[in-house]
């Protein structure tokens, strides 16, 4: 689709760049990666260059200078080919960065955006814990105050980057809780753990960062999908972190992080999207050339009317992805249609793959076929960034305080 | 060093495609357009020898109507330093038609260098290049798959079947590229920006006469099914008589 309406050139012409990208880069090393559960810190090299780590953020600071439209279009392009890619820019540029530009001061943007922006180094976002994951209100990790200090202890749980990342947004407790009050974000730092990949291909460490003492990763999750993605604990052992690294106000830090998550899910639907498509791009093409009694199985209607419920409710994600994105873009509200956004896309995508994998029948149950990954990475859009109950919880507040309006 | 690029915007021949009702061309419903494959390895080769250069331009040239300027920014995007639409309602098939334009632009224009992809990936002429050359009086190498440049002379390989050929050449001159010079590279997002403010200069084209036309374009025909004439060793005697007999090709 090439939605008017939405798109003006210069998006078509990130639309090719990145689908000419996931074609050629991408496509061919999917599929091991997934399997070695390995890092894609080739393809890291090469977006950074092309600007896909800093495609929403201001050209002084690093980034591309491009709208937001363009960031969720790259996602939606690079989930088509492989999730893993779309999540890693993703969790890079809205969890690990947005924070620092939308709530950092003027010195903590000139010290970290251009480093993360520019692809030199990958950032992620500390707030799930195993105590506190959509509850966020039952964070324990703590932040002392020292004076001229804080000391944070704590774990953080399924933190994309945690390994390979150097810089992080963390929350913690600056005054007891339960309840949202009182939980302050930082930013902490640390090495990635991969320094001898990082040295040889010259992306993924700053040796001039001064890291965090007592902040370092857990053990890597070994997940069903998003396996190329890296995923691990981030654990706070008497961290020590300078007053100047407090991001936004002290105590404020619930407000703010609520806000990168209403940006998140339009990132998450753009990837879960991007899934179903690739999937449905899939089974349409082995549809029209796999043959069962004489003719090709799409002439069936049992297939036929599969694809066009798959072209049909992709449609309709599509509508309800940009759409979300457009009012972003333009200042206005978008809570609600992020979350129905969301909401929609990632269980489009267990959908479609699903539907996809039935298409190919015995073929698609194994690997030699892209859709049975295609269907594991499905599955997580569904949990991470809000589960789909959470968005359900998030549109049915909005839906009922309008009406009490 | 100042160095043009002409490009041509064309169908991309991996999809499917139809014959119009003409039978003259393409039937353009459903095509998805971009720069010809040899030409996106002239603006690359061009965009390193100006980046090994240190300084120079690359300028790139399309005929057509407007929608090449989507081609042209594409190349800005990739680097080029501006563009110059020459514009015509189509782009004719006779490539002397299209060499002529081309030679009276730039003829005048203090090129070092004049790059073309070695064919258009469309019709496939392998003609307006040299043609181009020979009206601007310029020497031409083609399909060459390296590129030195050094004190006003060129140093250009091509690739012969199981040979390499080197030849020597004085500037300025015409070149067409091969692949081998280097894969062209994606337009980053910044690229993508900053192509939106380079300069895209529009003049009508100066078509020479079209002497060639299009008579008929047509499929080939439909490939004979397979045929299955036995199984394990106790084929391979048919499966060789076959070969030999009606294949011709053992």
């Amino acid at each position: 689709m090439d939605l008017p309406f939405y798109f003006g050139e210069e998006h078509l012409q990130v639309r090719e760049m990145v689908r000419e990208f996931a074609r050629t880069e991408v496509a061919p090393v999917a599929k091991d990666l997934d399997r070695t559960s390995e890092f894609l810190w080739d393809n890291v090299a090469k977006m950074g260059p092309l600007g896909l780590l800093g495609v929403p953020w201001p050209e002084e600071l690093g980034g591309a200078g491009m709208d937001q439209l363009s960031y969720y279009i790259v996602l939606h392009e690079l989930a088509k080919v492989d999730a893993s890619h779309a999540l890693t820019v993703s969790a890079h540029t809205n969890l690990g960065t947005s924070p620092i530009v939308d709530f950092g001061t003027q010195a903590q943007r000139e010290r970290y955006v251009p480093l993360l922006a520019s692809g030199k180094v990958l950032g992620g976002f500390g707030l799930t814990e195993p105590g506190a994951g959509s509850d966020a209100g039952g964070t324990a990790t703590t932040a002392v105050d020292k004076g001229d200090h804080y000391v944070l202890n704590g774990s953080k749980v399924f933190i994309t980057h945690a390994g390979v990342g150097e810089i992080f947004s963390v929350t913690a407790r600056t005054s007891p809780g339960p309840g949202h009050r009182g939980i302050t974000s930082f930013i902490v730092t640390k090495d990635s753990v991969d320094l001898d990949r990082c040295r040889t291909l010259g992306v993924g460490h700053a040796e001039e960062l001064p890291k965090t003492k007592g902040l370092r990763a857990g053990k890597k999750e070994d997940k069903m999908g998003w396996r190329s993605s890296d995923t691990r604990e981030l654990i706070l052992e008497d961290a020590i972190v300078p007053k100047e690294n407090v991001l936004g106000t002290v105590g404020e830090g619930f407000v703010n992080f609520l806000k990168t998550l209403d940006a998140g899910r339009i990132g998450i639907a753009a990837v879960s999207l991007g899934i179903a498509e690739g999937a449905y791009g899939e089974a349409l093409r082995y549809a029209s050339v796999r043959k069962q009694f004489g003719q090709a199985i799409a002439n069936f209607q049992g297939i036929s009317f599969q694809l066009a419920d798959m072209a049909t409710e992709i449609q309709a994600g599509t509508h309800l992805l940009y759409h979300a994105a457009w009012l972003k873009q333009n200042g206005k509200p978008f809570k609600q249609e992020a979350a129905m956004a969301k909401l929609y896309c990632s269980e489009l995508a267990m959908r479609v793959t699903t539907k996809a994998v039935q298409v190919f029948g015995g073929y698609g149950y194994t690997t030699d076929y892209p859709v049975e990954r295609m269907m594991r990475d499905a599955k997580v859009c569904e949990i991470g960034e809000g589960t789909s109950e959470i968005q359900r919880i998030v549109i049915a507040r909005n839906i009922l305080a309008s009406l009490e309006a | 060093m100042k160095i043009a690029v002409c490009i041509k915007r064309v169908p991309d021949m991996d999809l499917r495609f139809a014959i119009g009702a003409g039978g003259k061309a393409l039937d353009p419903v459903g095509l998805k357009f971009d720069i010809a494959d040899f030409d996106g390895y002239a603006v690359e080769a061009g965009l390193r020898l100006v980046e090994s250069h240190g300084s120079g331009e690359v300028v790139v040239v399309s005929i057509g109507p407007t929608a090449v300027q989507e081609t042209l920014r594409k190349a800005l995007g990739m680097g080029a330093h501006r563009a110059i639409h020459l514009d015509a309602a189509e782009v004719p098939f006779d490539g002397m038609s299209i060499a002529t334009a081309l030679a009276a632009e730039l003829k005048e224009g203090g090129y070092d260098l004049v790059l073309f992809g070695r064919m258009a990936t469309d019709s496939a002429n392998q003609t307006v290049g040299p043609m181009a050359a020979h009206l601007m009086g310029l020497p031409c190498v083609t399909a060459i798959s390296k590129l030195d440049i050094a004190n006003g002379r060129g140093t250009a390989e091509r690739q012969l079947e199981g040979a390499t050929e080197t030849m020597e050449f004085p500037m300025p001159a015409v070149v067409t590229i091969d692949e081998g010079l280097g894969r062209p590279r994606l337009p980053s997002l910044k690229g993508i920006m900053a192509a939106k403010k380079k300069p895209l200069e529009v003049k009508p084209a100066q078509l020479g006469a079209a002497n060639l036309t299009v008579d008929v374009i047509a499929f080939p025909p439909d490939r004979p099914p397979g045929r299955i004439i036995g199984e394990g060793a106790d084929a391979v005697p048919e499966l060789i008589r076959l070969l030999q007999t009606e294949a011709k090709v053992l």
